[in-house]
């Protein structure tokens, strides 16, 4: 069976965004993309002061879950996210590596008092997905405002970047593809 | 593709540096990590960062330790962070030389517009370096400085006569770099990889200066007992400068006249003709044309060599090549006594513009070294120059009326180049008495 990106709800997360996702990884990067099964939120990632979850815990966790069929896992979630030196991540991944984390919470538009819109939530998720798989991949920031791989640290970056990686990053990561070793069994 | 800047994050907490790292790491940023402010300083001793995150609170040293240490031995910019944010620790480490002061968490539009600016800074810095190098490759031309129309006219006339063979004529007062004006033109000739050879004509008596230039067979004159080859023959295929032509006996000014007519010559006691390649360059303080018209100089001759003429402004005239110069000079002299660079305070640049520089560029160049060799601190200020007030008084006004006439009138004869004829008109005497008062107050050149 060839290797394939897994994607894996955190808690609970609606199954249409799971398929949209899915259905989007596969059709940008060429990739197979399947969902895997959910499981809970680790209660240690939960940081009381800050009422936030630590992503660098939840990569830590998802690490251990990682198996050798996985080209690359990413976790799905509807809690809000944070890096210690950060105040909030919409995602994060390990860089070369093979594991990333997003989050919904603030990307949909009621988070920013907006009306509820699916569709604006949908496009947000995935950009956000694509974007930490190409860290995952080995991609670093472009500079180009409308590649995918553009840095995000406003919502606004997300929504005017497109859903897709520019014609460099695009090469760079089918290099990066070509070169990624196989993980241990 | 330009190169990603250096960042190197100083902080106690692991997380903090592994969640910096990472979200760094994400820009392509080149990072390194320590975990306190030693390790942190002999990090930044060790490698060149464009920027320093650095925490504040950290057991042991503490930032504005730290911050204190790195400013000393690094150019990189810092950015303090803190979790325990305070206007006064604030203000104090902006006071201690850092960029900004980031309050954690960061909001990471914040930090992402703070490392931009950071490095659009850096950058700019760099430009400005580059550019300025730039510019100064511009107004230097080998070893000649100068940003002044004049001087830029001068290195424009260098660089096309340069590559012909042309005789040059440069004329300027003493100490406005006529020698070194010779080497640019020998330097950028198709005779560069062949001798240039000097001969200062007016330091020489006129015998010694015949057989330098000529040479000798032996036994030519008594204490002749080898074959000497003179500076013409040692010139073969390169350049000759003849410097102090103007000084030149008239019986040599015939010998030179041949010489550079037929491009042949004779050692002295010599009976073969000798046929030399030489590119003529000479130079001279004195006006020409005025001793021409006294006689002193032949007027063929004069024509011979002023093929091509090339003036040199005395530095009075060009003040506004003093700062670069005073740049120039300050960088090659700290390279050379091995010291940090120096700067200038304003108040010493001020004193050096308001002065008239009777000795050139040279007299620059050595009130600058002295100025560097006494100063004991990173800035020369007017203490430091020769002409401060404070030494104006003593060294510039002595006491006895003697010493008065002697020193105006050595500064009347270094005014009109030593043109004894000129000096006695200004001092409203006759030549003679001139030449006496030289004799009598032992006045020497230079």
């Amino acid at each position: 069976m060839s290797r394939c990106i897994t994607i894996r709800p955190i808690g609970s997360v609606d199954q249409q965004i799971l398929d949209h996702i899915a259905e989007r990884i596969s059709l940008r990067s060429g990739l197979n993309c399947k969902i895997g099964p959910g499981t809970k939120i680790p209660w240690h990632t939960y940081n009381k002061t800050r009422r936030q979850y630590n992503s660098k815990l939840i990569l830590k966790y998802l690490q251990k879950q990682c198996t050798s069929d996985m080209l690359a896992l990413m976790a799905i979630t509807q809690v809000d996210l944070y890096v210690p030196i950060l105040k909030y991540v919409f995602g994060v991944s390990q860089i070369a590596g093979q594991c990333s984390v997003i989050s919904l919470n603030r990307l949909s538009p009621e988070f920013y008092n907006q009306p509820s819109n699916r569709d604006i939530l949908l496009e947000r998720a995935e950009k956000t997905a694509l974007h930490e798989l190409g860290h995952t991949f080995g991609l670093t920031h472009c500079r180009d405002r409308q590649c995918v791989m553009h840095s995000s640290y406003h919502i606004e970056d997300t929504d005017f970047k497109q859903p897709l990686f520019c014609p460099t990053c695009f090469e760079l990561l089918k290099w990066y593809l070509k070169k990624k070793p196989c993980p241990a069994p | 593709m330009t190169k990603k800047p250096r960042i190197l994050v100083i902080d106690d907490e692991a997380a903090m540096r592994e969640s910096l790292n990472d979200w760094l790491m994400e820009d392509g940023y080149e990072v390194g990590l320590a975990e306190n402010g030693p390790d942190g300083i002999s990090m930044a001793r060790e490698k060149d960062w464009e920027l320093i995150l650095l925490d504040l609170k950290m057991p042991g040293m503490d930032g504005l330790e730290v911050l204190k240490e790195l400013r000393e031995i690094t150019d990189a910019e810092i950015l303090m962070m803190t979790a325990y944010a305070t206007v006064d620790t604030a203000v104090q480490a902006m006071k201690e030389g850092a960029f900004d002061y980031l309050v954690k968490p960061f909001d990471p539009d914040e930090i992402e517009m703070q490392i931009k600016k950071i490095v659009e800074h850096k950058k700019l810095v760099l430009e400005n370096i580059l550019l300025r190098q730039k510019l100064e490759e511009r107004y230097q031309y080998d070893e000649v400085i100068g940003k002044s129309n004049a001087m830029q006219e001068v290195f424009e006339l260098i660089s096309r006569v340069a590559p012909t063979d042309s005789t040059v004529l440069i004329t300027g007062e003493s100490g406005t770099g006529k020698e070194l004006i010779a080497q640019a033109i020998h330097g950028n000739s198709q005779r560069c990889y062949m001798p240039l050879i000097a001969v200062s004509c007016g330091a020489l008596p006129d015998s010694l200066l015949e057989s330098e230039l000529f040479g000798y067979e032996k036994g030519a004159f008594t204490g002749a007992d080898h074959m000497k080859k003179g500076r013409f023959e040692m010139a073969h295929k390169g350049t000759l400068f003849l410097d102090e032509i103007g000084d030149v006996s008239l019986k040599t000014q015939v010998d030179l006249l041949r010489v550079l007519q037929e491009k042949k010559m004779r050692r002295l006691g010599g009976q073969d003709e000798i046929e030399v390649d030489v590119r003529i360059i000479a130079a001279t303080n004195r006006d020409i044309k005025q001793a021409i018209k006294e006689n002193l100089f032949r007027e063929d001759l004069y024509y011979r060599l002023n093929v091509i003429s090339i003036q040199i402004p005395p530095l009075r005239d060009r003040k506004e090549d003093i700062p670069l110069m005073v740049d120039v000079f300050i960088r090659r002299c700290c390279l050379e006594m091995n010291k940090e660079e120096v700067k200038i305070t304003p108040a010493a640049l001020k004193l050096l513009m308001g002065y008239d520089w009777p000795g050139n560029v040279r007299e620059l160049e050595n009130v600058i070294e002295r100025a560097l060799v006494i100063g004991q601190t990173r800035q020369i200020t007017p203490d430091n120059l020769p002409f401060s007030r404070k030494q104006m008084v003593s060294e510039k006004l002595p006491d006895s009326l003697k010493m008065m006439e002697g020193m105006h009138i050595k500064r009347i004869l270094d005014k009109n180049d030593w043109n004894i004829s000129k000096a006695a008109r200004t001092l409203d005497i006759d030549r003679q008495t001139l030449y006496n008062k030289i004799d009598k107050y032992k006045i020497k050149r230079g």
